[in-house]
């Protein structure tokens, strides 16, 4: 198949073009990606959830938070009783949909952000760490990881959301915090990896430190992978944040946000169902293209599954 | 074999040993566990009055040896809401659990596996496109809103089947399953349907390009003959291990599921009581189901040490 061997080829394309230097590099898989249609529709639609998020006040036509119960339950605009007032419709307090679902996404966009942000950097450290001194640290850390990845997440993640109660910066926290593990592992898998490389003997026999090899051999070679795990850790989180939403354990009700607006629905399914439909085509609009672009940086990026691929 | 499944084994108790110790000191992230367990309006002295009773007075150490104690002989306290042991009334939920789970997980094979081989081997294809899909919608589609939407469209506008609960065909003294298991199944099988499309069809392409396929061919067999038997077959080591994992999913992740379907399982009494701030029930209910799960967890790892030679003799 082509694109079997595009993706092949481009494997050792990238790794030439990085020994010249990052910003060829970053050219280069701008092209490729320029080129694969499902890649590039996944980043459009990404850029077009965090545009949302970031110029939420700009684009929502009416305030999320405003009450009109004269409006109330009104449908969207294209049924029978609809009206273009309210593309979307209103929910049971006549608050605008369009507007909460705008404003819903800075709470989903936020806890994505945030929280993978508090996973990576954390789990990239410890899963250097393990990695690199190795013998009994890395199996003491690395037992630790397996047995955090091996229990039923999202039981856990619901216990410590029903402990800590409702707000931004606890759901930020439990998700930073619960997704260490796996970017630990990742981190770690490559750095086994890399230290058995070519490049890194190639830099000890000419006397390189192992700090200056941990910090420009071997850290520019995390970021492939660790973007691309990321990407799908990212949709995850704003998975599970909606789920909790559902459940009442995510923000405070009084926020809009997707899960929170879900819950608020389901009360209405059988009524007035578009107050659930848009918000589940919200979080279904973000995964979606997240997963695109997460699968097309898989192909391109991550070098193991390059190889294995195929 | 032998040393493959004792240091397993003793891997999953120190596991268990660790749930534990998370399972008890999370109550205490806030400081004050028996504040979390009261109303808001309840009165200082029916504060004390509770801690006393429920043991919470005491210093932290001593309170989490009696827990551990009580824990490994299946003691996890009394439901404050049900005023019932709560391992009782787990068990009690737990049969309506096991029978979503499995059929969920059923349907997940029934069609990913042959989606994925389908996809697999022709890839390009109409059924590859098809495949693709499926792996995709799976990842994508939230399962608490198409559970929503099930109901919407399966439930009230076309009535097929029932909106919600449990209802059970008795039949030899054996509670079967009835069409009300159907939606709850399909909303919840979902995501386990599309990772095993993905990994069969990444399987398939993989092996397909082996040695022993072109063996295989140029022994003229037929074609389905070469994948049922020796592509499939070397699909299906690494597949044990993957079932066993998202089974384990599937029984602790329908939480949502089950709470919209009131499906009168362990999920839905997990957000039952953590809407009434039944703590206790809540670490009996983490507790058994990281037991289950990480006993599934077991399983898988032995039979795939079994089959698979290369993996037993690696650990060593």
């Amino acid at each position: 198949m082509d694109s079997e061997a595009t993706i092949k080829s481009t494997g050792s394309r990238i790794d030439e073009e990085a020994e010249r230097g990052i910003w060829p590099k970053l050219i280069y898989v701008w092209r490729l990606l320029y080129r694969d249609k499902a890649g590039m529709l996944g980043l459009a639609m990404f850029l077009i959830v965090v545009a949302t998020a970031v110029f939420s006040p700009l684009l929502s036509p009416y305030d999320p938070l405003k009450q009109d119960l004269m409006a109330a339950k009104q449908p969207p605009a294209w049924s029978e009783k609809g009206d273009m007032s309210h593309i979307l419709g209103t929910d049971n307090l006549g608050r605008d949909m369009l507007s909460r679902i705008i404003y819903g996404s800075r709470v989903s966009v936020t806890v994505g952000f945030f929280g993978v942000l508090i996973a990576c950097s954390l789990g990239m450290t410890i899963g250097l760490v393990s990695g690199y001194i190795g013998g009994r640290v890395d199996s003491f850390i690395m037992g630790g990881v397996n047995m955090i990845l091996a229990l039923p997440y999202l039981v856990f993640v619901v216990f410590i959301a029903s402990i800590l109660g409702r707000s931004l910066i606890n759901v930020i926290l439990i998700f930073g915090f619960t997704n260490i593990p796996i970017f630990a592992r990742i981190t770690r898998g490559e750095v086994l990896r890399l230290r058995e490389s070519g490049f890194v003997e190639s830099a000890l026999s000419i006397g390189a430190t192992r700090t200056r090899i941990l910090f420009s051999h071997i850290l520019p070679n995390l970021l492939g992978p660790l973007i691309t795990i990321a990407t799908f850790e990212m949709s995850g989180m704003i998975f599970y944040e909606a789920g909790l939403g559902f459940l009442g354990l995510s923000v405070p009700p009084s926020t809009p946000s997707w899960g929170n607006m879900l819950a608020s629905g389901r009360q209405y399914l059988t009524i007035y169902p578009w107050i659930a439909t848009f918000p589940g085509l919200a979080i279904v609009f973000t995964g979606l293209g997240m997963n695109l672009f997460g699968d097309w940086l898989r192909d391109v990026l991550d070098p193991r599954l390059r190889r294995t691929k195929r | 074999m032998q040393r493959y499944i004792l240091s397993r084994l003793f891997q999953s108790f120190i596991m268990l040993v660790g749930v534990l110790f998370i399972v008890f000191f999370m109550l205490q992230l806030t400081g004050d566990p028996v504040a979390l367990m009261v109303s808001r309006n309840a009165s200082p002295e029916q504060v004390e009055e509770l801690r006393e009773e429920l043991g919470f007075n005491r210093p932290v150490m001593v309170q989490f040896a009696d827990f551990i104690s009580k824990a490994v002989r299946g003691d996890f306290g009394m439901s404050l809401r049900h005023n019932q042991p709560a391992m009782e009334l787990i068990l009690e939920r737990l049969p309506a659990t096991v029978e979503l789970a499995s059929i969920a997980l059923l349907f997940a094979m029934v069609v990913g596996i042959p989606l994925g081989l389908l996809g697999g081997a022709n890839p390009g294809s109409i059924w590859d496109a098809f495949a693709r899909g499926a792996g995709l919608i799976g990842q994508t589609i939230p399962n608490f809103w198409l559970a929503l939407i099930l109901i919407m469209v399966f439930a009230v506008n076309l009535g097929w089947f029932p909106s919600f609960g449990r209802e059970t065909w008795q039949f030899m003294g054996l509670a079967l399953p009835t069409k009300s298991v159907v939606l709850p199944a399909f909303a919840l099988g979902l995501f386990t349907m599309g990772q095993l499309v993905r990994f069969t069809r990444s399987a398939v392409l993989e092996i397909k390009n082996e040695d022993f396929v072109r063996t295989a061919y140029s022994k003229g067999l037929a074609d389905w003959r070469v994948y049922v038997k020796h592509i499939l077959r070397n699909a299906a080591i690494p597949l044990i291990s993957i079932l066993g994992v998202q089974f384990g999913y599937l029984l602790s992740g329908s939480i949502y599921i089950e709470t919209i379907f009131s499906w009168p399982g362990l999920g839905n009494l997990l957000a039952e009581s953590i809407g009434n701030r039944d703590f206790a029930l809540v670490q009996a209910i983490a507790f058994f189901t990281s037991l289950v799960v990480v006993s599934l967890n077991l399983t898988a790892d032995i039979a795939y040490g079994m089959a698979d030679p290369r993996i037993r003799y690696g650990e060593q």
